[in-house]
């Protein structure tokens, strides 16, 4: 089967605004196993992947419709032998283009040769400062002192670096020498997150869940590290939705800002959308990208502000956050289509507030790695 | 611990300098928006057509000052007026690790 380009006769496309971004994730493969992974709990296999050709032409349109950013991701991206040959195409149709890698995957060549092809950038994941915490979060022995490697070749060829710190309980007493090794490594920027509980991350919120003293240094620390890294380092703080008052707007608003497209050829609203269990997702192999975008039912179904529940509806932050997370409403309200619990007009905050402060003051279980 | 007094903007980017977008920063026109855009890492931002016409002459070859010149010559407007917005423009793209100075 072939990716759609065509449109079906009479269909029209509703003037909605282009997206800016695509995430492509060109495969669930990872061999790392990061317990607060966002891929969903059911993964298509390697058999189910699309084709070099496939994603050639997802990649085409994707810049035609007007996408500025393509980030390829994963799982591993580098777990993808054609990796190479679909940054050459990115970056001939103009789009900017990411890798979000964990490191694991990439040789000394591979690395030259990317950059060679023109990769504008590269995001490279830190499960830990040390290799004993950092290889017990991400599950792989040996990963850390490969990143480190792979962090050199990257300074080396110069394509600039950002690290990505996933934060939670048992690294979040590091924040200060997470930020340090960023400077060490060269990135000129970090983005310390803290997670976000979906996907794996809700199986393993108990064991992931800070404490708020542990979040209140976080933020501590990372205002002190802005000031005095300025010109050196860029921090991209992304701060816990537990111990919030309102939510984040998700993606910059459903079906507003980017586009997801999986392994197999599903377009999704934001990478975590198939945990909502009744939305229907549009595939590339059956329609161009375009079309999925601008009337796909799943981008729909959450698009604007008509979908929202009163509570949203008449509140002034609805076009500040949208009504928040959908699948954190889906996760905590059983609910897609409910106010975010994070917000405090939710009347599932409070219950999700005291699930986050007993699970954190609980001994944290083991975790549940992710398994393909 | 001390944080230093920032400095002051004509001490960043002193006349002679010459700045140039980092790699990993460019410029595009974008067709579907009608608009000039700055693409960096995580970041799209719309330049309006004064920004836009700064960066287009910071090449990586003119100093600041001849920048300047340029977009005086070229714009028919009041160098120092053009000395300070470039001067903004060049050294917050600095602040965010957009820009530097390669000599
Ligand atoms: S709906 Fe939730 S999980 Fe999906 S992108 Fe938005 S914030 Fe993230
Ligand atoms: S009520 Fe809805 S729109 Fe208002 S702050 Fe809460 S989540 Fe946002």
């Amino acid at each position: 089967m072939n990716v759609q380009t065509a449109l079906p006769e009479g269909t029209r496309v509703r003037r909605v605004p282009a997206p800016m971004a695509m995430l492509a994730e060109l495969t669930y493969r990872c061999p790392l196993k990061c317990p607060y992974c966002s891929n969903p709990l059911e993964m298509s296999k390697r058999s189910e992947e699309l084709s070099t050709e496939q994603w050639a032409e997802v990649l085409r349109q994707a810049a035609r419709m007007g996408v500025l950013h393509v980030h390829f991701s994963g799982g591993e991206p580098a777990a993808r032998r054609d990796l190479e040959e679909l940054l050459s195409v990115a970056v001939e149709a103009g789009l900017y283009t990411n890798l979000i890698t964990s490191g694991v995957g990439l040789t000394e060549a591979r690395v030259k040769d990317l950059s060679a092809r023109g990769l504008d950038h590269i995001q490279l994941s830190v499960q830990g400062t040390d290799a004993s915490t950092a290889d017990l979060i991400g599950g792989y022995r040996g990963g850390f002192e490969h990143k480190m490697k792979v962090a050199a070749w990257i300074a080396a060829e110069g394509i600039p670096l950002t690290v990505n710190a996933v934060m939670h309980r048992r690294n979040l007493d590091r924040t200060a020498e997470t930020i340090d090794l960023a400077v060490r490594l060269g990135a000129r920027r970090i983005e310390v997150a803290h997670t976000q509980i979906h996907g794996w991350a809700y199986v393993n919120r108990a064991s992931l869940m800070p404490t708020r003293e542990q979040v209140d240094a976080c933020s501590a620390i990372v205002d002190e590290a802005r000031e005095r890294l300025k010109g050196t380092l860029v921090i991209d703080y992304v701060p816990p939705d537990h111990h919030a008052k309102y939510p984040k707007a998700c993606m910059g608003g459903w079906g507003r800002v980017g586009l997801n497209v999986t392994p197999s050829g599903k377009v999704l609203p934001c990478h975590a959308a198939e945990s909502i269990p009744h939305l229907v997702f549009d595939n590339v192999k059956d329609k161009p990208l375009a079309a999925i975008w601008a009337d796909g039912a799943a981008f729909n179904a959450y698009r604007g502000t008509d979908w929202m529940p009163e509570l949203c509806r008449t509140c002034d932050r609805k076009e500040v956050d949208w009504g928040g997370c959908r699948c954190q409403a889906m996760a905590y309200a059983g609910d897609a289509s409910a106010t975010d619990p994070a917000c405090i007009k939710s009347p599932h905050h409070v219950r999700m507030q005291e699930l986050a402060l007993t699970e954190a003051a609980d001994v944290p279980p083991d975790y549940v790695y992710r398994t393909m | 611990m001390t944080t230093p007094l920032p400095a002051a903007p004509e001490d960043r980017l002193p006349d002679a300098a010459v700045p140039k977008l980092s790699r990993g920063v460019r410029t595009r026109w974008d067709e579907a928006r009608e608009t000039h855009m700055l693409l960096a890492p995580e970041r799209a931002l719309r330049l309006d057509a004064i920004a836009a016409a700064i960066l287009a002459e910071t090449d990586g070859e003119r100093s600041f000052a001849a920048i300047v010149d340029v977009l005086a010559e070229k714009y028919a407007a009041p160098r120092e007026q053009i000395a300070v917005d470039a001067r903004k423009l060049l050294v917050d793209l600095m602040d965010k690790r957009m820009m530097e100075v390669v000599r």
